[in-house]
Order: C-alpha cells, then structure tokens, then sequence
C-alpha cells in the first residue's frame, strides 16, 4: 500500500471525526464532492452531519468555526485555496487568534491552506502566505513537508486548544508517497534534520525542503555535505534546532517559497545574526520567490520560485567564500 | 396606593434606567479624565437594547454591540463587570487586557465584540450550529449592529449563512441615522433597509426603537419566530443617536431639525410618560428605583477605583493556550 500526501490528510480528518465527537469540517465543496483537491472524500458518507458544504463565504465560515470552538466543538475549515483564507483572514487574525488572550477562552480551530504553486497555477491559486498569519499573535502556523507529518501534525493540529492554520503544500499532493501512517512522531515546535552535513545549513519547509534535499545531492557530487533543516512548523519557529545545526556547519542559507519581504526566511536570519552572530563563517543569506505576483505560464513559474538549481547555486557563493 | 402591576414595561424601564444612569457616569468618569480610551453611550437606545436582552433566556447567545449597556443587563451582565472593564480593573472579564465595550463572558453566551463591524454575527451563527450539533433546540442567538455594519462584507455573509443553515439568528440593526457621521444615504440605497430581509430569505420586522412597548412586542415576537425554528429574524429598528458616536464626539453633524422629530424623542422619557399615564407606577417609587440604581453604581465604581490595574510584571505575556508552545523573545 502507498499513501499520499493528499490521503494522509484525508486520513487524518477520518481519525479525528471517528475519535472526537467535538470534530466537524466545514468548507466550499467538501460534502458529497470530497473537497476540490478530494482531501475530504467520503467522509460527508462516513461521517453524515459532520462534514458540511459553505457558501462562498470565508469570513463566515471562520466566525462560524470560532464560535463552535467556543461552545467546545473542533471545527476543521478548509479554504478552497490559502489565497482565498484572505477573504477570512479579519475573522483569523482578529477573532480567532485574540479570544484566548482577551478572555481566557481557547479558541481550537484547525484552518486548512492549500497552499503553494503548482505550475498553470497562477496568481490567485499558488500563494504562500504563512508569514502573514505567523506575525499576528494567537496563531500556530504549521507547515509539513512530508506524508508522514501532514498525517501526524494535522492530528495534533486538531486536539491542539489554539487556532491553528494548517499549510499543505498543493505541489505535495500527489507527489510525495509514503508505504504507511505514522503510529508516533515528533511533536509540533521541533524542527527535524532532513540530512545531515557539516559544511552549511540550509534552513526550509515544506515543499521547499524537497528542493533542498535535491540541492545537497547534487552538492555532494561536488564534495560539499549540506545539513538540511526541515522547519515543521514557522510558528514556534524551533531556533534551537536551527542554531545547533549553525553551530556545526557555520553557514546558513534561508530557502522560503513565498515573497522575499519579511517572512519566515528574514525571521530566521535576524534570530541567528542576533542570538548566534559568533556562529557565522560567512553573511547568511536567503533564497525565496521573486517579488512579483506568481506566474502561470510553466517557463515563468519555474523561474519566479527557488529550485533545487537555484539552492544549488546559492549555497555554492556561500560555500566558495 | 398603587395595585401591584407586572406588565413587562415595568422590568424593562427599570432596566433601561439603570443603563441610562450606568452611561452617565461613564460619561462623567470620562470628562473627569478617569478612563482611558473611548466612552460609547446607549443613550436612546435603551428601549430596543433592553427589548433584545429581554428576549433572550440562559443558554441563549448575545452579541452586544456598544450601544447595548440597556441589553447586557438585561441578558445579566452585572454593573461591576461593566466597571472593572471601563476602569481597567485587573478583576474584571477583562483583565483590563481590553477595555470598555470590548467586554463579555463567551462561556455565558455573552461575546466580548471586535471592533470590525458584522464580525461577530457569524460567531453567534457558529455558537447556534454547535448547538445543533450538540442536539440542543430551543436556543436563539442575537446580534447587534447599526445601520454602518450593515455595508460589510461580514454581515452579507454571515446573514446569508444562517439563512442558509436556518440558525435561529435575530439580527437586530439599530438605524440610528448615522454611523459615525456618515448619514444613511451614503451607506445604502434602499427604501429601507428592512427590505433586504427579502432578497437573503430571512424573516423582517420593523419597529420605533423610541416606544418601548412596541420594541418589546416586536424583539419578542421575532425570537418567538426563531426559537420555533422559523430561521433568522432581521429586525431593523429606527431612531436617533442622542449622543455622539463616543463621548469625544460632539455629534455636531446632526441636524436640530432631526432631533425635534419624533425620530429624536427620548426612549427612556415616552417610556417614563407611558408608565405613569396607565398608572403602573408613580413618582415616588421612579425616584427610588433611581436612587437605588445610582448607589449601586457608584457602589461599583467606588469598588473598581480601589482594585488594582493590571501589572505588567505579573502579566502572562501569552497570546496561546498551548504555553509549550509559546515563542520567548529577547526584550
């Protein structure tokens, strides 16, 4: 047997509604269709009143997930497409996020982004737009890379009592297999190390960490051993995974897929150059998307966000100084 | 010697003036420099406020918004509650973490509103679809709102939505003819705003917000609709807004013409006059529910002055409830 990505999220809310009677889904298309990327199918059959077609309507569809967390419910909200969580981004920023804090009440809601490019994708459909969310307080900003912890962190994502925005990685869907669940897994907040190397860190989540991974291949044939730092999760941010492996290494390299002002590859870089500045061989620097709207035609697209060739390249000036 | 009497009105007064009296005092802690940030009066819309707290039961939901001190104490909020948040005491629901308007209990179905218009309609929406999934019927939930929150994108989508769920929602928009100072004819082109009941399927209700008993007749036969499970309820009342938007507002935008309408009448005052004429109550007993009111006030006021404020040292900087999971930064 061979799972997907996709099936493991699939699988993961099918855990949830079968062992939390609180858990319910709520999005555009979810119910009989099974979702536009089919992340929920027949679960509105397995599960009858417990996964629920919205109107196009994200701002309500977050208030209404808020308000059932406050009567003790879990709700899972899934976007139709993370750029489109901006429609509901008032009710996730304002709402959910400072309930907990203004009163003491805990606001558990699971928001799922679909999220990232796919090529013939274009502006509206490939946005990664986790460092918007990670800046406001009150929210956990998780970003999984691979099948096994999209299963384990969108289950512990659920039974976690804070909002949650949950970005899956649309590139990942399909592509990444694995042969089963996980029955264990580190917990959400710890960074894992994806490969080990001792000549520079390069620092990376989600679908990115694939790229990079590819990268320290193609390095090693050149004599460099890369140490590949898989995020997990932008918020917590695991700095001192992040700094141990600077530590060894003394170079470090950023590689985000989103826009390269602020975010998560800036955050990093201004933790280490403060915390761990003694740390640092050479200037660590960052790779991300190009600064424009993300393009749809194939020849653009792989041109606007970093590859495995343009990792490479990066690590190579900062391997060379 | 009077008959006892206990016609509805009679509550609903009492109510409406002891939120007129809680409003004064806030405006004079406030011209007095004791309170920080804004001051946001009910002041004329007690009638509808009182109306809407009426109508609702325990394990009901209310969403006030900041004209509704007349509403909160008739859905329970104690006056002590509505001090501690004003003076920024650290006892409050609070915690002085928020302030003023900005305070509830959600645990009591009581939500604490953000400042972004419509936004906590669908909250109430989402609190009656748990009810539903927890098999329990017979509850409604109310929201407020003023004619301005009736633009948003929010409350399109979220009346839309109980319609679509038929949650038992009263929507009670109160068109004070201004939001802010912005008049209603730049905030929609409709006849009326009640008209747009029609076009999301939703049940509609007018009412003179400056005539308690209708108010009462009206809310009240629009949560009886809700609570059988005939979906949500739009009920839009008309009446003027005799104080500014907040009390940094002098409200010099509204014409005198408008106040002398019967539009700008009083609620409190037509309630009073009402009350008198049919004989419910008499003078003397209105001066001791007055007096009764303003010691219990400046109880709660001389109480919240004597509590701590919230101390920066002792304070959890956590926005999470998962503390594991809480970033630390270097300060």
């Amino acid at each position: 047997m061979s799972l997907t990505y996709l099936d493991a999220i699939r699988e993961a809310q099918a855990h949830a509604l079968r062992d939390d009677p609180r858990v319910f889904i709520y999005g555009q298309d979810v119910g009989d269709f099974g979702g536009a990327f089919k992340a929920t199918k027949n679960l509105a059959k397995e599960f009858p009143g417990r996964v629920l077609d919205s109107p196009i309507s994200e701002d309500a569809m977050v208030g209404l997930a808020v308000g059932a967390a406050i009567e003790g419910m879990r709700p899972i909200i899934e976007m139709q497409f993370a750029d489109f969580s901006t429609v509901g981004f008032n009710q996730i920023v304002n709402q959910a996020a400072t309930l907990f804090w203004r009163t003491g009440v805990s606001c558990p809601i699971t928001v799922r982004l679909p999220f990232g490019g796919t090529s013939g994708g274009g502006p509206f459909h490939s946005q990664c737009i986790e460092a918007i969310y990670a800046h406001y307080p009150g929210v956990i900003v998780l970003t999984p890379a691979t099948v096994e912890d999209a299963y384990s962190m969108l289950l512990e994502a659920v039974a976690l009592d804070d909002p949650v925005v949950f970005c899956e990685h649309k590139f990942l869907y399909r592509h990444l297999k694995a042969e089963k669940l996980p029955s264990e897994a580190l917990p959400i907040g710890k960074a894992r190390i994806a490969r080990e190397g001792r000549d520079l860190t390069v620092v990376t989540y989600s679908a990115m960490v694939h790229e990079a991974l590819e990268a320290a291949t193609e390095l090693s044939g050149e004599g460099w051993e890369i140490e590949v730092v898989d995020l997990r999760s932008v918020k917590p941010l695991d700095t001192d995974t992040i700094m141990a492996s600077v530590a060894r290494t003394g170079k470090l390299l950023c590689v985000g897929e989103a826009w390269p002002w602020g975010g998560v590859t800036a955050e990093i870089i201004a933790r280490v150059a403060s915390e761990g500045y003694g740390l640092l061989d050479a200037a660590p620097q960052r790779l991300n998307a190009k600064d424009t709207p993300v393009p749809y035609h194939p020849n653009l697209w792989t041109a606007h966000r970093p590859t495995a060739v343009s990792v490479a390249e990066a690590a190579r000036k900062i391997l060379r100084q | 010697m009077l008959q006892p009497v206990t016609e509805p009105q009679l509550a609903a007064f009492r109510l409406m003036l002891r939120a007129r009296l809680l409003d004064d005092k806030f405006a004079a802690l406030y011209r007095a420099g004791k309170i920080h940030g804004g001051v946001f009066l009910g002041r004329g819309q007690e009638a509808l406020s009182v109306s809407v707290g009426l109508s609702l039961r325990k394990g009901d939901v209310f969403a006030p918004l900041i004209r509704d001190a007349a509403g909160r104490l008739a859905f329970g909020e104690t006056i002590l509650d509505a001090v501690r948040t004003y003076l920024g005491s650290s006892l409050g629901p609070m915690r002085g973490r928020d302030g003023n308007v900005h305070r509830g209990r959600p645990r009591d179905g009581l939500l604490p509103m953000i400042s972004h218009l419509g936004a906590m309609i669908s909250v109430v929406n989402g609190m009656l679809f748990a009810h539903r999934l927890k098999k329990i019927s017979g509850t409604v939930g109310a929201a407020c709102l003023g004619d301005g929150a009736t633009s948003t994108g929010a409350f399109h989508e979220a009346l839309n939505q109980a319609a679509v769920e038929k949650l038992p929602l009263l929507m009670v928009v109160a068109d004070n003819q201004f939001a802010y100072s912005t008049p209603t004819s730049r905030q929609f082109a409709c006849d009326e705003l009640v008209d747009k009941a029609a076009g999301y399927g939703v049940g509609a209700h007018s009412v003179d917000a400056t005539d308690l008993t209708a108010c009462l007749k009206v809310v009240g036969t629009a949560a009886a609709r809700a609570r059988a499970g005939e979906g949500p309820q739009l009920i839009v009342a008309k009446l003027l807004r005799l104080c500014g938007h907040g009390e940094h507002d002098d409200a010099s935008y509204i014409p005198p013409e408008m106040k002398n309408s019967t539009l700008g009448r009083d609620c409190l005052k037509v309630a009073e006059e009402y009350l008198l004429q049919q004989k419910w109550t008499d003078a003397a007993t209105l001066a001791t529910w007055r007096s009764e009111a303003i010691r219990e006030i400046e109880d709660a006021v001389a109480q919240a002055q004597r509590e701590p404020g919230p101390d920066p040292f002792a304070e959890k900087w956590n926005a999470i409830a998962s503390e594991h999971l809480n970033e630390t930064h270097p300060q």
